[in-house]
């Protein structure tokens, strides 16, 4: 799964990317952003501000919810990397169904960003409360202000993961 | 916004084209029902008109001319189409059509979305494509069966005979494409409807959840490189002299290349071409705006609003009505300029070869952009084939009078001989000008003995965003008045004797452009502020006083009582608390909002609950009226609490979310959407939720605290004063 972005001599760098292992030739300060969009070619993950602030490039690094555009790819190696390709297999994920469930997208752009931060709550907090919700959240900025909704659609993506739990 | 029309036609209906490998045979205006016949087939599908091709496997793809950018219209576009069609819901999917005449905007003469539009524009031609499509199949089951048309129906994705026997359309398609486009076409009576005004589910939901949504950002060409360009930090500088050699150096740097809107680096990726492009060693030459700062415009406005404008409109005498009232207000009210900011910062892909130019972005003004991009590339119109993708947010930032966009992607492909994608980073963005405008009004209203409004003057002073643009001679009086100045303020709603409203129109070299619902953006806030004034000078209650002077204008009364109605208007409201009322009607559609806000000690202000109450006609599908709604909630908060782009020494002093800040999670309010039910044609719902909430806001912070809020962002320093 080599993929040479140059032909000058570039460092190489083992990545595991949605349980996939990557070797790429990239500058290791390079941000992970960029490698997992422009590298490995998943675009799922998108690029907001570059500074850290909007949420729209999170993705899972351990299962912890990252802004990759402020993660130079050297530090994410041999750690288990999540995008939102990676999330579910058949885009299933309790928050995806939630997401679905309530109409949350509008134009769609935060979106992946969203669900993998709200993915990495749930993970960390089953059943949040709105004060959860807003500490977990408000640093995930979607200009087209679906914020009811995805408020919305946490809760019953808590609600999905509960009732799944319980048939198992 | 019709009267673009003819101004537009004469401007961008220069060129033919032919899409889709041949397919599409000819074009005729919507009246005439031909859409864009289309005959003949391919790869097992086949084209009925130019908005629906049905495949052998019975799915229906709906060709939707107009831009997603969060809207909703890549649902209600094909609600309009299957309604009539009488097809298999699940089976329709969605194409972006490409740019061509058949596409143009109905009242348009050019391809773009805007203006909240699309579903009142394609209201009748969309359901007539759907009726004419589904008479073709009808005929070619008729005529396979050799019976009469009039015993066939349509039903489900199928024609039936009135023996029982059908054929699905996947069967018919290829024959149905080839029968004569019918002549006349009944519309289904509203009452028969099935998919309209149901909650359809949005057809772009999954790949919206799941990573698989092509944004322009997205796109990816084999030997595309990605370029980031210096941009003058002044607007109107240029280049007078620059060295690449450290950006050069930089390890995946390709190229560095002089365009006419600044230095493009160009990689092999965003890095590299980032961390170029920061090393370039550039000498502006700052030009005439070097010196501009908001706080000279903004005393420059102040003194122009106490002169006379032209005049946008006069209604019998108020100067004499203001000298004779009982008693009268006056004061000013501001705004800022205002950033779009798309979470999808801009870009655009280019392929440019020797006799022809392919582009991918996410566009709302695509013949424009077309004809821009031929120009740039020195090639014809036909010659252009752009792609539209997804849109990250558009809010009017991507139709931009000068395509800026992609006309610098188009210059930097051609300067760097290879495809490109040129990505702005947000700090480009947020500085790359085209804001909403600064705008200062000076308003006076005159009251009687009885707190009747007698007189009313409202001067507003700030940049036109049509001057200099195609729409110019259309939309721009002889005087000087530009329409999106002053509506909102022009046709105000009440039953006041006399009125003027006037215009001084700056000329700035800020560039300025329609932002989401915009001149309404201002003019609600200072007309339904200022009529909160009013009644509390005349001492009634803000709603009732409002009522009052509705009696002639039904729409507005019933938002209005049904607002406060839902809202609880007039019992008390919880401790801490203030109620806020306000309404405004934009692009056809009548919004009116009752909000309750707190402020803390800290002059902090949240809005807890936003009450609406919506009139856009017959309602399409109430999901989206209801997104909408609270998305035009959340941009209009967004500017109340947070937005303002201001000038210093000719640079802007904002670069990205960090101090150009967004409502967040926990400032959002719980929203609560009441929808008119109405017989009307619709009108938009993209814009209208954004004009009344800042006065309703304001309106709920005097109700708490007795003070006015008069300019925007608010200002915690104020509020916290004692």
């Amino acid at each position: 799964m080599t993929e040479k972005i140059d032909p000058e001599d570039i460092p190489q760098l083992k990545l595991n990317v949605n349980r996939k292992e990557y070797t790429i030739a990239v500058q290791p300060d390079t941000p992970l952003l960029w490698v997992i969009r422009e590298s490995l070619g998943l675009t799922g993950t998108k690029f907001g501000c570059g500074i850290a602030v909007c949420g729209a490039c999170t993705v899972h690094v351990d299962g912890e919810a990252v802004r990759s555009c402020r993660t130079p790819v050297s530090d994410v190696q041999g750690k288990e990397i999540t995008t939102i390709e990676g999330l579910s297999i058949g885009g299933d994920h309790p928050v995806q169904k939630a997401w679905i469930e309530d109409e949350v997208p509008q134009c769609g752009y935060c979106h992946s960003g969203q669900i993998m931060r709200a993915a990495a709550l749930l993970a960390e907090n089953p059943t949040p409360t709105d004060e959860d919700i807003d500490d977990a959240m408000s640093d995930s900025i979607c200009r087209c202000g679906t914020y009811q909704r995805i408020r919305r659609a946490i809760h019953r993506a808590s609600q999905i993961t509960a009732v799944g739990g319980q048939k198992k | 916004m019709s009267e673009i029309l003819n101004v537009s036609r004469r401007v961008f209906l220069k060129t033919g084209a032919t899409i889709g490998g041949g397919l599409i045979l000819g074009f005729s205006l919507p009246d005439h029902l031909a859409f864009g016949q289309a005959s003949g087939h391919s790869g097992g599908s086949s084209m009925l008109n130019a908005f629906i091709r049905i495949s052998a496997d019975e799915t229906i793809t709906i060709v939707v001319n107009h831009s997603e950018m969060g809207q909703g219209v890549y649902t209600s576009l094909p609600m309009l189409v299957a309604e009539e069609l009488e097809c298999d819901w699940s089976k329709i999917v969605v194409e972006a059509s490409p740019v061509d005449p058949a596409y143009n905007h109905t009242q348009w003469g050019i391809q773009g979305t805007g203006g909240s539009t699309s579903v009142s524009s394609e209201w009748e031609r969309l359901r007539k494509v759907g009726a004419s499509a589904r008479e073709m199949l009808i005929a070619a089951a008729a005529d396979m069966w050799k019976v009469d048309e009039a015993s066939c129906r349509a039903e489900n994705g199928k024609v039936v005979h009135s023996s029982g026997k059908s054929m699905t359309y996947g069967q018919l398609a290829n024959k149905a494409a080839n029968m004569p486009v019918p002549k006349e076409i009944q519309l289904k009576d509203p009452s028969k409807f099935k998919i309209i005004g149901k909650p359809v589910k949005r057809l772009d939901t999954p790949e919206k959840t799941n990573g698989k949504g092509v944004f322009g950002i997205d796109v990816k060409l084999p030997e595309m490189l990605t370029a980031v360009v210096a941009r003058p930090p002044v607007f109107g500088g240029k280049v007078k002299s620059f060295k690449a050699d450290k950006a050069k150096a930089v390890l995946g740097v390709k190229d560095v290349v002089q365009v006419p809107s600044g230095v493009a680096v160009v990689a092999s990726g965003f890095w590299p071409a980032k961390i170029g492009r920061d090393a370039l060693e550039i000498v502006w030459d700052d030009g005439p705006n070097a010196t501009l700062s908001t706080k000279s415009m903004r005393e420059q406005y102040a003194n122009l609003s106490k002169t006379p404008g032209s005049v946008g409109r006069k209604v019998g005498n108020p100067q004499q009505a203001l000298q004779k009232a009982a008693k009268v207000l006056s004061t000013q009210y501001e705004v800022p300029y205002l950033a779009h900011a798309t979470m999808e910062p801009l870009n655009c892909v280019v392929d440019l070869r020797a006799d022809s130019c392919e582009i991918w972005t996410g566009t709302q003004f695509e013949t424009a952009d077309r004809n821009a991009a031929a120009q740039a590339a020195g090639l014809k119109p036909e010659q252009v084939k752009i792609h539209r993708t997804l849109l990250g947010g558009g809010f009017g930032r991507r139709a931009n009078p000068q395509s800026d966009f992609v006309v610098q992607a188009v210059h930097v492909a051609k300067a760097a001989k290879s495809p490109v994608k040129v990505i702005w980073t947000r700090e480009d963005d947020m500085k790359g000008g085209w804001y909403r405008p600064m705008w200062y009004d000076q308003i006076s209203g005159g009251l009687d003995a009885d707190g009747n409004i007698v007189g009313w003057h409202h001067t507003i002073v700030g940049q036109s965003i049509i001057a200099g643009t195609p729409f110019e001679r259309a939309m721009v009086s002889a005087d000087g008045v530009d329409e999106t100045s002053v509506e909102g303020a022009r046709e105000i709603p009440y039953d006041i004797p006399n009125i003027l409203v006037d215009l001084h129109t700056t000329k700035i070299g800020v560039p300025v452009q329609w932002w989401r619902s915009v001149g309404h953006s201002h003019t609600a806030f200072v007309v339904e502020s200022f009529m909160d004034e009013l009644a509390h000078a005349a001492g009634k209650d803000p709603y009732e006083f409002r009522r009052n002077l509705l009696a002639k204008q039904p729409r507005h009364s019933a938002v209005l009582e049904l607002v406060a109605e839902k809202a609880g208007w007039g019992s008390s409201v919880a401790e801490g608390r203030g109620r806020g009322i306000a309404l405004h009607k934009s692009f056809g559609s009548f919004v009116a909002y009752v909000t309750e806000v707190s402020v803390s000690s800290a002059g902090q202000v949240r809005v807890h609950r936003v009450v609406c109450a919506v009139d856009c006609g017959r309602v399409v599908n109430p999901n989206t009226i209801e997104a909408q709604m609270e998305g035009g909630i959340v941009f209009g908060l967004t500017a109340v609490l947070h937005g303002a782009i201001t000038l210093k020494d000719g640079r802007v002093q904002q670069s990205n979310f960090n101090n150009y800040q967004m409502l967040a999670m926990d400032e959002m309010p719980k929203v609560e959407v009441h929808i008119v039910s109405s017989q009307e044609a619709p009108t938009g719902v993209g814009e209208p939720g954004v004009p009344p909430i800042a006065p309703a806001v304001g309106n709920a912070i005097f109700a708490l605290t007795g003070k006015r809020i008069r300019r925007l962002p608010i200002s915690s320093e104020e509020l916290k004063k004692g």
